[in-house]
């Protein structure tokens, strides 16, 4: 089912800035959007999407921006580009997304908290391991999730099959791939 | 000795809200020689104007400033009220204070001061002004007709049956145009060709019309009156003269298999061929590139069978001059290609597959495949495999409205014709399921909002509110990837046709035919003209008209109406004798020119020749440059390349510009 519009739309709303900030952090002008809804035929994930593409696009226009922030199409969204490309008016549509996600993610909207923990614990498991532990890391996120049996019935067959393997499989030098996670870590800072 | 009056409009409060009138026409009553300056609120008013005219008389002025708006709105006003008080006309300058001064600025201190400088150089200027009379040119009464469309043809029998003669120019070998190709015609489903039919057997066999088909402007000469054109009648190895169209010819012609360009590649015609039943003239044309005789040096079965000996190989291009007083252009359009071969400003359409699907078709080909004439005879079948298809999508703004494919207007007429080809696809297959992609519906137009809904909730056409993003191919579908934005959701159709409705766009060739008769276009090389709201129908050069949808998209009864609009134009024109014109034009002075024929080089418009200077007993004396007053435009370009300052602008001397000039320094 959709989500409802929690959001008024007021007079206030409609003239924020919220517009005029993804402006200035994308430099889009989400006006020249006249809601075509290509960027919405061709989405890679449109299958799984609450709000579509051009939804998003109608979201900035009227300035709804918790409504924005608190979507979870961003997180979705595999900047695949394919709205970008497709897009009549050559709207950076991902680019647009890649903004709302920095959005939320500095302002800790709801949405984020499982997305940013799924994000944290695989880079975790590629700094420890040197590569993906997928057992290892399904069962942290559930248990953090405190959803501990989630998706569990599908173990037995992928490990029948051979996708997942019960212990991780560590590369040689992960100490260079330490140093990769440091060295950005370091540079972030700086930029900061 | 200059008397000059200054006359200060107000323009309400156009201009009175940043200048200060009072202020100025005090001011200006101080200028030297201005014996005379009154404000008033409308200047171009009748008593606005009975103030000009009383006091030219009770002053006795030979000099009149109006300090007003720009020339361009009431110079003719302000010229025929000095007329009337018994002045020559070209005494009367504006000085334009609106346009150039209170409209552009804010500030009231300064902008009074400019408003006085403008007076202030007009008036040195009008004390040079000499009296001129207007320019009588004679005009050929007669039109030409570019173009064999449905405007063309609307253009031509209008023109006609006013009594003037007409010469029609058609590129292609018969009349008819773009309209002749459709089946069916919205809002009232006439069939296209039974409403077209007659108008071209009209143009055939009207006494006024002089008719050229398969032949193209080679060459445009003159000015408006005297228009001089060179028409290149393409060989059509057929002689017009004898050729009584039975057809035989094309009956035994071996080669069968070219694509035929009135059924848009969908069927096929002979080497030689009239492009459909009903072409006007009927006379078969050779298509030289596919005829075998042409490509091999043998064959000649046509020229065999033909019992009248209307078939000439040697026969060559034919040139023709014919001389006019106005031509109506209506040269039509062109549909987008999705195809990548157009120019560099258009895309063509990846994510369709460039157009290399042979179920992806257009518009025009869908109009083909409906009508009765075409291809199948009007069964809608698939040309890919001949079947019927039972699940057809159409797509609008493909190409319009699109900024990434190098357009951004509307075509304005896809939305009405989609939604007639939802209705006869409905009509023939009943089984079938018609779906459309829009973004908008714009049905503006008598009884045209309500068609589309007819085709909505009675013919079931689906219409679905989204852009397709892509179409691919799997198996025997055409997979359709679109949007319903109403619900938010993807659309998946797997598809047996795809109908694009592409774009508009003139014809390809526009851009050096319009050069070649000296006329505007824009970006997208559409026509230009003169003033989109109040001149619609002219273009900037004088006695070239517009009709059609070579100007911009249109729909049939808009491009009959301009057509007809044209038409009225170019009757008022041929209704004179002779034109009037304004005496802005260069002239001689033939004592000191040397002849060195600078000026005639440099003249744009070929308005200057040479002239021999011969004394009493037949002796050339020198050749000295001659401007020819009706094609001179008066832009001044040979004045200001003369090297011996013998070539002088009439109404803007020299002496008037520097004198204007030298006001601003004093």
């Amino acid at each position: 089912m959709k989500r409802k519009l929690e959001t008024q739309i007021t007079l206030n709303t409609l003239i924020d800035s919220f517009s005029n900030e993804i402006k200035t952090l994308s430099k889009v002008n989400a006006y020249e959007c006249y809601q075509c809804g290509k960027c919405t035929a061709g989405c890679s994930v449109g299958d799984f999407l609450e709000e579509t593409p051009n939804q998003m696009m109608r979201l900035i226009q009227l300035n709804l921006r918790d409504e924005a922030l608190n979507s979870k199409t961003p997180f979705l969204c595999a900047t695949c580009n394919t709205c970008t490309a497709r897009c009549p008016m050559d709207i950076d549509i991902a680019k647009v997304m890649e903004t709302i996600r920095i959005l939320s993610e500095k302002e800790k909207k709801k949405n984020v908290k499982e997305v940013s923990k799924f994000s944290k614990i695989f880079l975790d498991s590629i700094k420890n391991h040197g590569r993906l532990f997928e057992l290892g890391l399904t069962a942290r996120f559930n248990i953090e999730n405190k959803t501990p049996f989630k998706d569990s019935e599908l173990a037995p067959s992928l490990i029948f099959k051979g996708k997942l393997s019960l212990l991780p499989q560590k590369i040689k030098n992960r100490k260079r791939i330490k140093k990769i996670f440091d060295n950005s870590i370091n540079e972030k800072k700086g930029v900061e | 000795m200059s008397r000059i009056g200054v006359f200060v409009c107000y323009c309400g409060e156009n201009i009175g809200r940043t200048v200060n009138c009072s202020e100025v026409t005090q001011r200006a009553a101080k200028l030297r020689d201005v014996v005379y300056s009154v404000d008033y609120k409308y200047m171009c008013s009748d008593p606005g104007q009975q103030i000009i005219k009383d006091a030219i008389k009770k002053y006795n002025l030979n000099g009149i400033v109006v300090a007003s708006c720009s020339p361009l709105m009431h110079e003719k006003t302000f010229r025929h009220a000095v007329v009337e008080a018994g002045l020559n006309p070209f005494l009367c300058e504006l000085a334009n204070i609106r346009e150039h001064c209170s409209w552009v600025h804010d500030d009231k201190r300064n902008a009074t001061d400019k408003a006085l400088d403008l007076i202030r150089m007009m008036v040195e200027k009008v004390k040079k002004n000499l009296p001129l009379d207007t320019i009588k040119i004679p005009v050929t009464r007669r039109a030409l007709v570019i173009g064999g469309g449905v405007a063309g043809i609307q253009a031509a029998l209008d023109i006609a049956d006013g009594g003037k003669e007409v010469v029609m120019v058609e590129k292609s070998p018969s009349i008819g145009g773009h309209m002749a190709q459709l089946s069916e015609t919205f809002p009232t489903l006439d069939c296209s060709q039974c409403i077209l039919t007659p108008k071209m057997v009209d143009v055939n066999s009207h006494k006024n019309i002089k008719l050229y088909t398969y032949s193209e402007i080679e060459n445009v000469k003159g000015y408006i009156g005297n228009f001089e054109i060179t028409i290149r009648k393409k060989t059509r190895y057929v002689d017009d003269s004898i050729c009584n169209g039975c057809g035989i010819c094309i009956e035994k012609c071996p080669q069968k298999k070219i694509n035929s360009e009135f059924n848009t590649n969908l069927g096929t015609r002979k080497a030689i061929y009239v492009p459909f039943p009903q072409a006007v003239p009927n006379i078969p044309v050779i298509d030289k590139e596919n005829c075998t005789y042409f490509k091999n040096g043998k064959c000649k079965v046509c020229e065999k069978f033909c019992d009248r000996n209307a078939i000439k190989f040697e026969q060559t291009d034919e040139f023709i001059k014919e001389n006019v007083g106005a031509i109506v252009v209506a040269t039509g359009f062109d549909l987008y290609s999705i195809e990548k071969e157009r120019s560099d400003n258009y895309q063509g359409y990846g994510e369709y597959g460039y157009g290399k699907d042979p179920d992806i078709i257009n518009s025009l080909q869908f109009e083909r495949l409906l009508s009765a004439s075409g291809p199948t005879l009007g069964e809608v079948t698939r040309p890919s495999d001949g079947k019927i298809p039972e699940t057809v999508v159409f797509i609008q703004c493909v190409g319009s409205r699109d900024k990434s494919k190098g357009i951004e207007f509307c075509s304005k007429i896809c939305c009405m014709y989609t939604a007639k080809h939802t209705m006869l696809y409905k009509h023939k297959v009943h089984n079938g399921k018609a779906f459309v992609f829009y973004m908008d519906i714009r049905a503006a137009g008598k009884n045209y909002d309500e068609f589309v809904r007819r085709a909505i909730e009675e013919d079931e056409a689906i219409y679905l509110r989204g852009r397709v993003s892509r179409i691919y191919r799997e198996k025997d579908k055409l997979i359709v990837k679109g949007a319903d934005t109403l619900i938010g959701k993807q659309v998946e159709i797997a598809a047996d046709l795809v109908v694009l409705a592409t774009a508009m766009l003139p014809q390809k060739d526009t851009v050096p035919f319009a050069q070649k008769l000296g006329i505007g276009y824009d970006k997208y090389h559409f026509l230009s003209e003169a003033h989109p709201k109040l001149k619609p129908i002219e273009t900037n050069t004088a006695g070239i008209f517009l009709a059609g949808a070579c100007q911009a998209p249109k729909d049939i009864p808009e491009a009959v109406a301009q057509a007809s609009a044209a038409a009225s134009k170019v009757l008022g024109l041929c209704s004179n004798d002779q034109l009037e014109r304004e005496p802005y034009v260069a002239y001689v002075n033939e004592s000191s020119c040397i002849g060195c024929e600078f000026c005639l080089q440099s003249c744009t418009y070929s308005a200057i020749e040479n002239k021999s200077i011969v004394n009493s007993k037949g002796e050339l004396v020198k050749k000295v440059a001659y401007v020819n007053k009706g094609v001179c435009q008066g832009c001044g370009t040979c004045v200001s390349i003369c090297r011996s300052k013998s070539i002088d602008l009439a109404g803007y001397t020299d002496e008037q510009i520097y004198s204007e000039i030298n006001s601003m320094f004093v």
